[in-house]
């Protein structure tokens, strides 16, 4: 008989008009990391908030073995109390205060109702070094990368005497380098006997590191892999999760332009950003050309510049003391504003949707109108039924999954939220688009088609730049790649050239460790 | 609504379940519209209970003139506070604005002698400019509104003080006084109603006018949808709402013309709400109002000109100031130091029971103006039935908090639904 330190047995869970588990069992064995893969909404976040006591008792059924013991949490203290810490993909740091103070939030360190200073940055100071971050335990949180704040994150859970560390989507936001860092960081924990269940759509990471993987889909456990025992491929995962063989997870291209034939959309020369609060330069002198018909990849690492390069184009949205010339369709233009970028045809979809862009407590139809509403107005009165009707023929086109144009964008799932983004700067008539991270947070089937309207703008002439963290990605979809690393281009390869070594060689080219 | 136990229970309009979210839609939409329509059901039902405990003396001609004029001010103020709260931002300083310029306008007027539609452009210009002020401090250089306007609404008061020499200037010219307190002449005179008695024919033919009027454009937007093939709404619903709006209205109409005519107030006020909505629902400035107080980053990055949009709302908002500050000092026939006092948080109110969200990004003018609605029938309800002041204050916090705590509510259980 094995040691499982958690069994979850027969869980169910509903919310109003929804069943969102469904006699779910997950048996975790003691010092394993345990994977759990799925679609979005297929369970895993609702799971792991029924075991935190996020959802209390008494609101599903079924029960919670903990140590052989049943467990009965009515909040998210009383999982905590027994070593049960999960950590949200939203890391939750306040970031005005400092490491330590984050570190022992609610978990002060304290004599008699007083915090004891010395103590909490001491100790600090030790998990710090646990967790591998060389910080210095009285800095501001805010002033850490994601990957550092997420290392904080663990070396909070740390602190709580965690037994069992639940990690959701750990390294969504973060880049391979720090993705790895934190992989290791697990494995040492590991060895230290912490047990580990991780959320993940990162199959690569997946299969790399995890003992067990369980596979839900639809509220349901559809398996339980070993990978000790069980051959396990990524393939194999994605059957499961999806529920179908995915044999491409990138659509075929038919007509792929030949390198460099198509016409040139857009030209960036010599463009050097600052950063606005340090006056650091975070670009320096970048030359990047789009060409019509084209899909052109931009790799880097998290803090490499990438979204930087794409909001300092996008209308001086980012940066100070801009400098470096635009050309669009081969002349020189002027882009000081948003309404300037978009008046030359150029969109900016960002990497966080829901932060920067959608309006989600607004319906569909509004959002895909917000960035053309002049297009929809005469002399200054917007017609509503031609709004309705064009957000409708977005939604049919791009097959967004929602029962009209009036549902809230906020009530979507992430694939068809970004379909709405996408609707809205195709409303645009941008005929330049920088996407950056398109396919963020979104399940493997809504991936698909997010990569065949890409494929579809490209073949209707338009030119586009992809951002992304995902190299398999950028090699899937893209004709040509350029690498940006510490605000340079350093590298540019044609989609026959690229590989992800190639590519990781260009992205690390020349960057300092630094802070 | 708790948990339910079988998925496919037809509870809240819930869909049976599939594997991509087809289901989000509904339950919320069931919600924002209560949200939007509960409002008026809970206008009904207050107007209602105070016509019953006071013995119909609620709705009597007099009292009905009484509520409309008595809270013009508070009205106008909340039409253009509900637009400064679409968009995130708050006023603070409405009510030192209105006593500024009201005493602005008494100067010029009183001491003066300039003429009064002079006077009443100047002051309303001079509302603008206090706006731009403000607009500018919040808008352009990033200071919190909260800030500006409480500092505004020290400065401003601090100036009513300078302006007026710390007494009170009146009285007005009989134009001024007439716009804030007046009524329609009976131009056609009297027809005999039956056993109500006599009634203004102009304010009758007025009142059929606006119902024909809201008949057309209803039934016209109707048409509209079907023709790009959008749901409406059943069409006996659609006639019973009309109907039931109708049916307001003539009786509003009747029981002011059998009193002395329409006031030249509610003439006004009807045409800027009827601005102001089509403003909000159909300008493209005003729908990125809501697209500002909704994401005020994907508002910036879509090309939406943000800060010019919330100064020309500080603006607007100074201009109606001033003309609830004219108002409010003709229907006194003075300006005063102390006028105005916490008008502001009069109007703020009227937008959140009105069913503004706190954070931005919802409402609507014809909800801010029910909202003080609402706030004037109990006023004026508990007055007749001679309630002490502070149990009037007590009442309208506890209405307050309850509209606020809906709204959270609501909002609360839209999230809970998804996930």
């Amino acid at each position: 008989m094995t040691d499982h330190i958690l069994r979850m047995r027969g869980i169910t869970k509903s919310f109003p008009g929804v069943q969102a588990l469904r006699d779910v069992n997950l048996s975790v064995r003691r010092g394993e990391i345990h994977a759990i893969c799925g679609e979005n909404g297929a369970g895993k976040s609702t799971l792991m908030k029924v075991l935190s006591g996020v959802y209390p008792y008494g609101s599903y059924t079924g029960e919670i073995l903990f140590d052989g013991e049943e467990c009965r949490f009515s909040g998210i203290r009383d999982s905590e109390r027994r070593g049960i810490v999960i950590i949200h993909q939203e890391l939750a740091l306040c970031p005005q205060l400092s490491i330590a103070e984050n570190i022992f939030l609610g978990n002060e360190r304290a004599t008699r109702g007083l915090i004891d200073w010395n103590r909490t940055n001491h100790e600090a100071g030790l998990l710090l070094e646990r967790v591998g971050l060389h910080e210095n335990p009285v800095t501001p949180v805010s002033e850490l990368g994601v990957g550092k704040q997420q290392l904080v994150e663990i070396a909070k859970a740390l602190a709580k005497r965690v037994r069992l560390l639940i990690l959701d989507e750990p390294t969504a936001a973060l880049n391979d380098d720090d993705s790895a860092h934190l992989l290791d960081l697990l494995r040492g924990l590991r060895e230290d006997g912490i047990t580990c269940v991780i959320i993940s759509h990162k199959l690569n990471e997946v299969t790399a590191i995890a003992d067990s993987i369980t596979i839900l889909r639809d509220g349901q456990v559809i398996e339980t892999l070993d990978t000790a025992k069980d051959e396990v491929t990524e393939d194999r995962i994605i059957a499961g999760m999806v529920g179908r063989d995915l044999t491409q997870r990138f659509p075929p291209r038919a007509n792929r332009p030949r390198p460099g034939t198509g016409a040139e959309a857009l030209r960036i020369e010599d463009w050097t950003v600052h950063d606005p609060t340090r006056g650091r330069p975070v670009l320096s002198g970048v030359n990047l050309t789009l060409r019509r018909g084209e899909i052109v990849g931009l790799a880097g690492l998290m803090g490499a510049g990438r979204t930087e390069l794409a909001m300092s184009v996008f209308g001086r949205a980012y940066g100070t003391r801009i400098s470096g010339r635009l050309y669009k369709d081969g002349r020189p233009i002027e882009v000081r504003t948003v309404r300037d970028a978009i008046r030359h045809g150029i969109a900016y979809a960002t990497e966080d949707r829901k932060r920067y862009g959608l309006n989600l407590i607004e319906d569909i139809k509004r959002n895909i109108s917000a960035a053309a509403l002049g297009k929809l107005a005469r002399r200054g009165w917007v017609d509503d039924n031609e709004e309705y009707r064009v957000a409708d023929g977005f939604r049919r086109d791009l097959n967004i999954k929602a029962p009209s144009v009036l549902a809230v964008t906020g009530q979507l799932s992430g694939g068809n939220q970004q379909k709405v983004v996408l609707a809205k700067w195709m409303f645009t008539d941008a005929d330049v688009l920088i996407l950056d991270e398109p396919t963020r947070g979104i399940d493997v089937g809504a991936k698909y088609e997010i990569y065949t309207i890409i494929n579809r703008l490209a073949d209707e002439g338009k030119a586009i730049l992809v951002i992304s963290s995902e190299l398999p990605e950028l090699l899937g979809l893209c004709d040509r790649i350029y690498a940006l690393s510490a605000g340079r281009i350093t590298g540019e390869v044609t989609r026959e050239e690229a590989t992800q070594e190639r590519l990781m060689q260009f992205m690390t080219a020349t960057t300092s460790s630094g802070t | 609504m708790t948990s339910i136990s079988s998925p496919d229970a037809a509870v809240g309009g819930a869909e049976r379940r599939s594997p991509e979210p087809r289901r989000p839609a509904r339950l919320p939409r069931l919600s924002l519209n209560l949200r939007q329509s509960g409002i008026y059901v809970a206008f009904a039902a207050i107007v209602v209970f105070f016509a019953v405990i006071t013995d119909g003396a609620l709705l009597q001609p007099q009292n009905i003139s009484n509520i409309i004029v008595q809270n013009s001010y508070i009205l106008i103020l909340a039409i253009g506070m509900i637009l400064i709260i679409i968009a995130g931002h708050i006023d603070l300083s409405v009510g030192s604005v209105v006593a500024v310029t009201g005493a602005i306008a008494a100067v010029l007027m009183v001491n003066h002698d300039v003429p009064w539609p002079l006077a009443v452009l100047i002051t309303l210009v001079a509302g603008g400019l206090i706006g731009a002020w403000q607009g500018y401090w919040v808008a352009y250089f990033g200071i919190p509104a909260f800030i500006v306007t409480l500092a505004g609404m020290l400065l401003f008061r601090a100036l009513t003080l300078t302006v007026l020499g710390n007494q009170g200037i009146g009285p007005f010219p009989d134009e001024v006084r007439t716009l804030a307190n007046g009524f329609t002449d009976g131009y056609l005179g009297n027809v005999g109603l039956g056993p109500l008695g006599g009634a203004d024919l102009v304010s009758l033919l007025v009142g059929a006018a606006v119902i024909a009027g809201m008949f057309v454009t209803q039934w016209r937007a109707r048409t509209g949808r079907l023709r790009y093939g959008q749901q409406v709404e059943p069409l006996p619903l659609f006639l019973l709402r009309l109907a039931l709006a109708a049916a307001v209205i003539a009786f509003v109409v009747v029981q002011l013309a059998r009193f002395r005519n329409l006031p030249w107030v509610l003439i006004l006020l009807f045409a800027l709400v009827l601005g102001y909505s089509l403003f909000t629902n159909r300008a493209v400035a005003g729908r990125q109002i809501y697209a500002i107080g909704g994401n005020l980053q994907a508002a910036v990055l879509s090309g939406v000109k943000v800060k010019a949009i919330v100064f020309w709302l500080f603006v607007n908002m100074g201009v109606l100031s001033a003309l609830a500050g004219i108002i409010f000092a003709g229907r006194l026939n003075q300006a005063g130091p102390t006028a105005g006092n916490a008008f502001e948080l009069d109007a703020i109110a009227a937008a959140f029971i009105g069913g503004a969200a706190v954070q931005g990004g919802v409402g609507k003018v014809v909800g801010a103006v029910t909202g003080g609605l609402i706030m004037g029938v109990i006023n004026n309800g508990m007055s007749l039935i001679g309630a002490p002041s502070e149990r009037v204050m007590l009442v309208k916090g506890a209405v307050l908090l309850a509209a606020v705590a809906f709204d959270v509510w609501t909002k609360r259980r839209a999230a809970t639904a998804v996930r």
